[in-house]
Order: C-alpha cells, then structure tokens, then sequence
C-alpha cells in the first residue's frame, strides 16, 4: 500500500513530467518564410500533394515531405512547388530527389537488387504462414479421425 | 518431428534478425549518398564574408579536398572541429569549409572563438547548394579527389579514426 504521502509525490512527479515533455526538437537552422503555397490548378495541388506523401523527410525519417515540419523539408517542398510551376514531370522531380539523396528518399523503393528482401517478405512470411496453417489443420483433422475411429470401435 | 525443432528454429532465425538490426541501429540514419563517384555539382557561391568573391568548380579542382560544412548552429560541429584543424594542419590534405544555412555574423564569431582551420569557406546562405550536395543535417564531410570527382562522404562528426582509416588513405594511393 502507498501511504497518502506517496501518493501526492507521484502525481507532482507526473504532472512535473507532462509539462516537460515538450517536444525534443532536432538541432537545425533557422526555418523558411511560411508563405502560402499558390497553385495553377487544384490538378497541380494534387500532384504536389501526391508527390510530398510520397517522398520522405530526411531530417525526421519516419516522416514524409508532406508532413514535416523541419527546416529542410519546407526547403524540399518548396523546390518540388518551384518544379511543378517549371512543368516538370513526377517523374523528373522524383529523380532530382533520388540524385541527391538516394532511393531512400521514395516511400515505395523501386524493386530492384538490395530491396528484393523487403518486397519478397511479405509473400515469403504469407506462405510461412499458409504452410503452418496446412500443417496445423491436417493434424488436427487426423488426430479427429483417430478418436472417432475409437470411438465407433 | 520437425515440430520439436520449430521453436529453436524460429528462436535462432529471430535472434539472427535482431542482431543484424542491432548492427545497423547506429548508422540507420545514415543515408548513403548517390553522388559517391560523381562529380562534385556545379557551383557558385561566394567565399564567407567576401560577397563579391564568387567562386566555381574551376577554382577548386587541381588538387584533393575535404569539403566540411558545418554551422555555428551545430552542436556537433564544435566537437569535430579541432580534429578537422588538425587535418588542416597536417597540410596533407586542403580542407575547404562550407558555412551552411547560417548568419554571416555567427558564422565570423564561431570561427573565431574555435579557429579557422579553412583554406577557403564558401557561403551557403540559403541552403540551395546543399540540396545539390545531398546534405540533410551538419556536419558533412565530402573528399573531393583532383579530378572534381567525389570519392568519400562523412555524415556527421569527423574523428581521427575516420581520417586515419577513410579519408587519407583515399588520396595517399
């Protein structure tokens, strides 16, 4: 049992730990101008929208270009809005990130050598599975057969 | 039969994924850069606190390079700065300093309080050239051999270790 004591220390001590779990943010520089961005066509806001879900902040790696808010990553969308207005094709803003920073930068990797692993797993542990479950069911089916077989003697 | 050895099987196969995941933690965010063996891109910037000194390729190549770039907003610029003075002091290698994204007042007072070990340090004020270079945090280090090609980059803190075993083996050849 806690004493009454305890108890209020514990809940200074959790309210004194939300109010410093502030947000750790990542050592950068100064962020951009935040200027709304103003599209042609609400075709081109798809596309950039598309474009900025799909490639990732490589800053904050388990966030997207879209949703990051680093320094960085505000630079990148701007140069993806600055391509859109230029006419550039997905495809060729794309390559200009994978240029610079590898296909680490594309949420879905092409399929090619050093990512045959990563596309090849979820079959391969399906069929893991499927095999365990084929396994399992015979088993189950034969040891029913055989008590039936029992009991019918 | 199978079934007695399943478990092991499985404990061994998870016990190898999670040691190969334990191996790369440390340098999982390091994104290898695909400009190894490229030229280094076209630039045109000027030289730190000379406005009116721009420099380009041409003004670079002829001989190997470190190019450094750093910040005064780095933290962990500060702690790799003394070994890339040392470098720099060695005279093996011309090591170039690139003030990335910074104040041009910060940038002046930081060299002076820890040393300008630089050669020459170019100004990236708006941080457009770093796109080119593929620089997503500071400090980097990018070896440029005499051909303007580059051979070698150094995400994070430079350390003895790294240029004894990385960086002059690569231009000693």
């Amino acid at each position: 049992m806690m004493s009454k004591h305890a108890i209020a220390n514990r809940t200074v001590l959790i309210v004194a730990l939300i109010f410093f779990a502030l947000p750790a943010s990542a050592q950068g520089p100064r962020g951009e101008e935040k200027e709304p961005l103003v599209f042609q066509s609400e075709q081109q806001e798809a596309r950039f929208k598309d474009l900025t879900l799909e490639l990732r902040c490589l800053v904050c790696q388990n966030q997207n270009l879209a949703d990051s808010d680093a320094p960085l990553a505000q630079q990148l969308r701007g140069e993806i809005f600055d391509m859109l207005q230029d006419g550039k094709t997905d495809r060729e803003i794309t390559g200009f990130m994978v240029d610079r920073y590898g296909d680490f930068v594309l949420y879905s990797p092409p399929v090619q050598g050093n990512t045959l692993a990563l596309w090849a797993m979820p079959i391969v542990l399906l069929l893991i599975g499927a095999i365990g479950v084929f396994f399992t069911v015979r088993n189950r089916s034969r040891k029913l057969a055989a008590v039936r077989q029992k009991e019918n003697t | 039969m199978i079934g007695r050895f399943l478990p092991v099987i499985i404990f061994v196969a998870l016990g190898l994924l999670l040691a190969a995941g334990l191996r790369i933690a440390d340098h999982k965010s390091e994104i290898p850069s695909p400009l190894i063996g490229k030229p280094l891109p076209p630039f045109e910037l000027p030289v730190l606190g000379q406005p009116e000194r721009v420099l380009t390729n041409e003004d670079l190549v002829g001989q190997p390079f470190l190019l450094n770039v750093w910040a005064s907003w780095c933290p962990t610029c500060r702690i790799e700065h003394p070994f890339i003075a040392d470098l720099a002091e060695s005279g093996e290698l011309r090591v170039i300093g690139f003030n990335y994204k910074d104040e041009l007042n910060d940038a002046q007072a930081w060299l002076a309080r820890f040393g300008d070990p630089y050669d020459i340090t170019l100004q990236d004020y708006s941080g457009r050239y770093a796109i080119d270079l593929g620089v997503y945090a500071a400090p980097e280090s990018f070896l440029v051999d005499a051909d303007g090609t580059i051979i070698f980059k150094q995400i994070g803190a430079v350390t003895p270790e790294i240029i004894e075993q990385e960086i002059l083996p690569r231009i000693r050849k």
